[in-house]
This record gives structure tokens, C-alpha cells and sequence, in this order.
């Protein structure tokens, strides 16, 4: 058998491969909360719920309305998005004047306010969703067999990674949000609508952590607690991209989940830990992170 | 003969034009925290006119510029453009009333390229320049349009803030400090390029320290200090003033 460092290559790319998908939900995510913070100044800790909601969506459309997987993929979503958009108006955008803490505290209890409604109507336990009957099934690539509903996500995560990433560095839209980021007052002063484009920035955020949630129902079970394991690791990989970076938020997504899957190759003890190891010495070495603008 | 002690009123009639104002100004009074900066402007502008606030650093130039727009903590009194209200519209209301602005640090983004910079603002009305004619004012701008905006230099910057707000068509500029900076070869075109605006009719009020680039393209004046206006004068009546603005700016 072939081996590398003393790792057969067939254990070594089968952890790579399960990085990755575990590195596209941290790069989908990463990405909202880095479009969020870039703009509005707000660590959304309810990014972690709004990823649960989505998944929640999904699954409450299937049992309750028998609405499939494809629907739920668009449907989810925007459910995820207008519900965060009113919380944006109604309360999120009263705090904007105030020291950021304000916004970070208010987005933590709504977290916890919802995650605690989910527990006590669902209960902690995960409820399982079926995986669509176009994608069930495994292929084998010869060196590990992939479930292709894995495969489905790795690619879909790349595909929304980078309309985002187009929606914000080659559209008007992307223009506006890009100059607000550096100065709000000046972009509302030449006629912009800024107060809208905050709300429309945070529902965006918002319901690409939903669409994360519908694409993590079939792998992961859709449990009010789904978002909470994550969002902590997600907030590692922000910090280490660089809050505010765009294109280091993608990166260091897929890059750290592929760094998590080879530890679990090497040395799987601190497999758990190793993202969070990166962000401390990251953190000493450049605290703006690896892509972000120093000062 | 005027007598103009710090904070009397000014005497309007003597160099308020004929006609109603589109910019009009009264009583302004403006606050950055608990600090009170203007103490109650009056000045305006009239359609086609170019007007220029003189004064020294500190006296109020920028804060009524940025009072007009409604950037600042807290105004009072009273702001008409073009006869509505500015006083009453959300921070996006006067761009959107035709009133463009060229911040003193010329606010072009970094993270964006010339050409994005150039068509940010929105268009507000027809009859703005194309980007062929902004190109034909400021060839630079089309030779760097895919530079990031603050790879130029400062003439180029300054360039890019006149004719991105040009682009949206507005009925009037608040120009804060253009030639600020810069050296005199691009002064001298950023001259020629009011100039030639002000033949198209466009109306600007202007933010200068540079007395001589200043007299060159205003028709009227306004001297500030101590946030207030303390005195007005039209361009034909500057000779006679000359010691007296010495006194005043410090020149």
C-alpha cells in the first residue's frame, strides 16, 4: 500500500476530501459573517442560528407541507433572510450608534433566545433529513468512497461562494457595499440609501447561513444545537481570514477544514483543537488576520 | 462703509442678487457633541453663480458645507435648496435634491477602482456629463481607470471627486477645498476645469484658502469667522478689500 509519511494515501485523501465539506460550510459561513461585520460593524453572533434556522426551514417544509429539498434550497433561505430583515429594522439597526458591544450582545441573546425556543418546541435531539433522491448513493474514487451528496455540497459551496464573492467585487451593488464599508456618511451623502442597503447587507448574510443550514440538513441532523457547535469554529476561521476580508474569509474556510481533516490524519488528538491553535498564533503574529488591512 | 465687528449681521442687500436663491441659508447653527460651531450662518447662492467662503482654519467653512448636507451632530435654522426643505430630508435627501458635494478629503474609496469610483454616486438627473466628456475634461482618469481610486495622485483624486459628483447630473456642487495640497500646474487646471463647468451653467459653493485660485472663478464672496458670516462682497469689489481680507485671512 502506498504511504506518505508513514499515512496510507488512501486515508490521506480521504481526510482531505471530508475537510473540504466541513471547510465549505465554514467558507459559506465565514463569508456572511465577514459581509456582515464588513459593513455593519456587527459580530452576528446569531449567525449560528439563522445556519440552524435554515435547516429548520427545510425540514419543517418537508413534514409539514411536503416541500422537497430543491424548493427548500430557495425557499429557506429567503424565510432566513425576511425573518433577519425585520430583526435588522425592528431592533438590530437602533444599536448602530451605540458602541459595537451593543450589536454583539443583542445578536448573542437573540441566539440563545431562539436556539432555547427550538429546544424547548423540537428538543435538543437531531431529527434526520433524508437526502434527495437525485443525489443519494455513493461513487467510488478509488481511493475512498464518496456519498455524492457530500460531493454535491462541496461543489454547491463553491458555486455560492464565488456569486457572492462576484455579487460584491463586480456589481453596483457589490460597488456600494464596498465604499460604505470604508465611509457610510459619504456614500448616503452622494444619494445612496444607506439605512436600506444595511438591512438588505444583514438579510444577505443572514440567508446565505440559512442556505448553509438546507445544504447541512442531509449530512448533519437538523438539531437547534446544529448552529451553536459550529459558529464557534466559524468565528475562529473569521478571525484568522480577517474580519471584513471577503476573499480571506472563502480561503481560509476550505483551508482550515482541509488543515482539521489532515490532523485527523497525523495526529487525530488535536484535530479539535488545531483551528483554534492557528487563530492564537495568528492572532500574535498579524491581528488583523491573514488577508485583513492592518490598522 | 461697512462696520464689521465679529458677529454682527451682514448687510445682505447690499450683495444679495436679485432673484430667488437656490441655496438659501439662515440662522444656521450647528454642534459637534456639547461643542457649538456655526452661530447662525446666512448666506446663498444663486442659480449659475460660483460663491466661495473664505476664512481662516477653523472658522466654520467645512462645518457649513457639512451643515447644509446634515452631517453633523445637531443644526438649527433654516436650509432651503431649490425650495424644499433639506433641514427635514434623511442624510440621502439633498443628493437626491441635486445637491452634490466634494468632500475636503476628496473621499475617494480605495477599495474601489477610478472607474467605480467615478460612477458610484447615483445619477439624480438627466443632463449630467457622460464619461466621455468627464474623460475629455480629465484624460487622466481615463488612462487609470482600473487603478484602485487612491492609487492617483492627489490632482488626479481631486479630478476624480469633481467629476464623479458631474456624472449624476446635479444643480449644484459644495466644493470643500480642491486645490488643497496640490501643486500649482494642477490648480491652474482644476481652475480651467470650474471654469469651463460654470459656462455650462452648473452653481458651486466653494471652500477656498487659496485666495488667488479663489478670485479667479467666484463671482461672489462670503468671509467667515467664528462660525459666522462677517462679511460679503461681489468679485468687482475685492481690489478695494484687499487689506482689509489681509487683516481678515491672514494672507
Amino acid at each position: 500500500m502506498t504511504t506518505i509519511f508513514g499515512v496510507p494515501i488512501q486515508a490521506l485523501l480521504g481526510q482531505l476530501l471530508l475537510g473540504l465539506i466541513n471547510g465549505s460550510f465554514y467558507a459559506m459561513l465565514s463569508l456572511g459573517l465577514a459581509v456582515i461585520f464588513g459593513l455593519l460593524r456587527v459580530i452576528n453572533f446569531a449567525h449560528g442560528a439563522q445556519y440552524m434556522l435554515g435547516a429548520f426551514v427545510a425540514w419543517l417544509l418537508l413534514e409539514h407541507l411536503g416541500i422537497g429539498y430543491w424548493w427548500a434550497l430557495l425557499v429557506a433561505p429567503l424565510v432566513v433572510g425576511a425573518a433577519s430583515l425585520v430583526v435588522e429594522r425592528a431592533a438590530l439597526s437602533k444599536l448602530y450608534d451605540l458602541d459595537p458591544l451593543y450589536g454583539l450582545l443583542f445578536t448573542f441573546g437573540l441566539a440563545l433566545t431562539i436556539e432555547g425556543a427550538f429546544r424547548w418546541q423540537f428538543g435538543a435531539a437531531g431529527q434526520p433529513y433524508a437526502t434527495p433522491d437525485e443525489l443519494v448513493g455513493a461513487k467510488n474514487l478509488g481511493f475512498m468512497v464518496l456519498p455524492i451528496y457530500r460531493g454535491f455540497v462541496v461543489v454547491a459551496s463553491v458555486v455560492i461562494c464565488l456569486a457572492v464573492w462576484l455579487l460584491i467585487e463586480r456589481t453596483k451593488f457589490g460597488a456600494y457595499l464596498r465604499a460604505a464599508t470604508e465611509d457610510r456618511t459619504l456614500v448616503q451623502v452622494f444619494g445612496v440609501n444607506v439605512p436600506r442597503l444595511l438591512t438588505l447587507t444583514y438579510a444577505l448574510g443572514a440567508g446565505l447561513a440559512g442556505l448553509a443550514g438546507v445544504l447541512a440538513a442531509p449530512i448533519y441532523q437538523v438539531s437547534p444545537l446544529m448552529g451553536s457547535n459550529l459558529i464557534i469554529i466559524v468565528f475562529a476561521v473569521v478571525v484568522v481570514g480577517g474580519m471584513g476580508s471577503i476573499g480571506g474569509a472563502i480561503l481560509t474556510g476550505y483551508a482550515l477544514g482541509v488543515l482539521e481533516g489532515l490532523t485527523k490524519v497525523f495526529y487525530p488528538p488535536a484535530s479539535s483543537i488545531v483551528i483554534f491553535v492557528v487563530m492564537a498564533a495568528v492572532l500574535l503574529v498579524r491581528p488583523a488576520g491573514l488577508f485583513g488591512r492592518e490598522g | 462703509m461697512l462696520d464689521l465687528g465679529a458677529h454682527d449681521p451682514v448687510p445682505m442687500a447690499a450683495v444679495a442678487p436679485a432673484g430667488p436663491a437656490l441655496l438659501d441659508v439662515a440662522g444656521l447653527h450647528a454642534w459637534y457633541g456639547e461643542s457649538h460651531v456655526l452661530h447662525g450662518v446666512d448666506l446663498n447662492v444663486r442659480q449659475g453663480e460660483t460663491v466661495c467662503l473664505l476664512g481662516r482654519n477653523g472658522a466654520g467653512k467645512t462645518t457649513t458645507l457639512r451643515s447644509i448636507l446634515g452631517v453633523v451632530g445637531r443644526r438649527d435654522g433654516r436650509v432651503s435648496f431649490d425650495g424644499r426643505d433639506l433641514t427635514r430630508m434623511p442624510l440621502h435627501g439633498p443628493a437626491r435634491a441635486g445637491l452634490a458635494y466634494v468632500p475636503e478629503n476628496r473621499g475617494i474609496f480605495a477599495g474601489l477602482t477610478v472607474a467605480e469610483n467615478l460612477m458610484l454616486p447615483p445619477k439624480v438627473a438627466e443632463g449630467g456629463m457622460s464619461v466621455e466628456e468627464i474623460h475629455a475634461l480629465f484624460p487622466n482618469l481615463k488612462e487609470r481607470r482600473l487603478s484602485p481610486g487612491t492609487k492617483l495622485s492627489g490632482g488626479e483624486q481631486q479630478m476624480l471627486a469633481i467629476a464623479r459628483v458631474l456624472r449624476t447630473g446635479p444643480k449644484m456642487i459644495l466644493l470643500d477645498e480642491p486645490t488643497e495640497g496640490l501643486a500649482p500646474v494642477i490648480v491652474q487646471r482644476i481652475a480651467a476645469a470650474l471654469i469651463q463647468l460654470k459656462a455650462r451653467g452648473l452653481t458651486v459653493l466653494l471652500v477656498e484658502q487659496n485666495f488667488r485660485f479663489a478670485r479667479r472663478v467666484a463671482d461672489r464672496f462670503y468671509v467667515m469667522e467664528g462660525g459666522v458670516v462677517v462679511d460679503a462682497f461681489r468679485s468687482d469689489e475685492v481690489e478695494g478689500r484687499l487689506d482689509r481680507l489681509h487683516e481678515l485671512l491672514g494672507v
